[in-house]
């Protein structure tokens, strides 16, 4: 295979490796041993996958949106990177999904022909993000939540779990480094960056409670090691946050979490209306060529 | 006929090419077993879209090599680090103008400290060897780059992150 011309490398007949849907992508899965723990629900373990999943698919999503719209081109490859980072966790957990439930899905399955009140992702993954004081904002706050999580889950019950985190943990850790480091330049920054970062914080804001509220797969699973109960995450967000607000004077907002539907919020499938947006975009080509290959 | 493992370690990264899978540490087990091949890899980053064309690339190799029965797994524990690149991998970056990692950050098992300023990391130019270099962006054209410049002699370069 010659690796001087990347055309050239394209036009080679055994290379059916585009990246896209439809073209075949191999399980990301492929070898590794996805029993599931004995003593462990098999669809509980599935749908907790899928939370943690969605959560990273959908806000890869989000972060996808702002490619060619970035403010500099250092940052556009950086938030499409993280992007990406984010959409490689989501794979995996998508994956894993359909091994736990026994349906054998594959992730285009889950990713592509699944109704919205199917997705157990939580809201502040599938806001719009207004300006780019509004991304770092939720940014900061979306990596921060997930590293605490998946530092925790790097010990979980389930060795697939447990690896997943394991590797997300290293990438989450420059993506919050990313995040807060723009926080404190745009906050410590001029008047008119300091208003925009604290407006985008308190648009936000409404949304940080619920990232804590155990969904009741969440509280089942982690009384049996396998997930973690996300209110044990919330002191050590706080105190980061804090670190990043003092550097960066922001003011901590103190709105209230926006309540869900009947009590449910985005882990029980109840979402806001930018999610239906964001799907229709997300699986508009699966949903046209359902068995579409190129 | 070639062993198994030395053919599978001529393959190449299709994103540093001047590596081999074995030198960036990628390739982690090949094992023969009545003329079945069964290759680990362990993906560098989750979302590295190269990892599809390693899978392809050692099959066709060992295809090429007469080894009908090729499996490609997984192994996604222990993470894959920048440590695991060889001296000679590291060579070979730098001879490429891609400044080599340094250590790895410690794992803990506590909550991660936050980095608020620039790190602190003394990377040399791979030019002319000055140590006095900036970082540019922490994200570079692949994941596991980011982009600095050298002060000395002005030349931008890329630098494999450490993780």
């Amino acid at each position: 295979m010659s690796f001087d011309n990347a055309y050239e490398a394209l036009a080679e007949a055994h290379d059916d490796s585009r990246w896209a849907f439809g073209t075949g992508f191999e399980d990301p899965l492929a070898g590794v041993d996805t029993s599931v723990p004995s003593g462990v629900d098999g669809s509980d373990l599935a749908r907790y996958c899928l939370m943690l999943g969605d959560d990273a698919l959908v806000f890869s999503h989000r972060l996808q949106q702002w490619c060619t719209r970035a403010p500099e081109l250092e940052d556009e490859v950086a938030i499409a990177n993280i992007g990406l980072d984010l959409l490689g966790q989501a794979r995996l957990l998508l994956a894993r999904a359909g091994r736990a439930d026994g349906t054998g899905r594959g992730e285009d399955d889950y990713a592509f022909f699944r109704a919205e009140h199917e997705f157990g992702n939580v809201r502040l993954a599938e806001l719009e993000h207004g300006d780019f004081g509004q991304l770092i904002a939720v940014l900061l706050v979306f990596v921060t939540w997930r590293l605490a999580l998946l530092q925790r889950l790097r010990s979980s019950a389930d060795p697939v779990l447990a690896a997943i985190a394991d590797k997300g943990v290293k990438e989450l850790t420059y993506h919050r480094d990313y995040a807060a480091q723009w926080a404190v330049r745009l906050g410590d920054g001029t008047a008119f960056s300091h208003e925009r970062m604290q407006a985008g914080l308190d648009g936000i804001w409404p949304f940080v409670d619920e990232l804590f509220a155990p969904h009741d797969t969440e509280s089942r699973l982690s009384a049996a090691g396998v997930a973690v109960d996300p209110a044990t995450a919330r002191a050590e967000f706080d105190a980061v946050l804090d670190q990043v607000f003092t550097a960066a004077t922001l003011t901590r907002p103190q709105t209230p979490g926006k309540a869900g539907v009947n009590g449910q919020t985005g882990r029980g499938g109840r979402h806001t209306e930018a999610m239906g947006y964001l799907l229709a975009e997300l699986q508009s080509v699966a949903r046209g060529y359902p068995e579409a290959t190129w | 006929m070639v062993s198994a493992r030395a053919i599978a370690e001529t393959v190449r990264d299709p994103e540093l090419p001047m590596l081999t899978l074995a030198d960036l540490g990628v390739l982690r087990e090949v094992s023969e077993s009545d003329g079945s091949v069964t290759v680990s890899i362990t993906p560098t980053y989750t979302g590295c879209p190269a990892m599809d064309t390693m899978r392809d690339d050692l099959v066709h190799a060992l295809r090429g090599a007469g080894y009908e029965r090729v499996e490609v797994r997984t192994v996604l524990q222990p993470a894959w680090s920048t440590d695991w690149i060889t001296e000679s991998g590291r060579r070979k970056l730098a001879e490429a103008g891609i400044a080599p990692p340094g250590s790895a950050p410690r794992r803990t098992s506590g909550p991660i400290p936050l980095t608020l300023g620039p790190p602190a990391r003394r990377v040399c130019c791979p030019r002319c060897g000055s140590a006095d270099t900036e970082l540019v962006s922490r994200f570079g054209a692949t994941a596991c780059k980011s982009l600095r410049r050298c002060s000395s002699c002005g030349e931008p370069f890329e630098h494999v992150k450490e993780i």
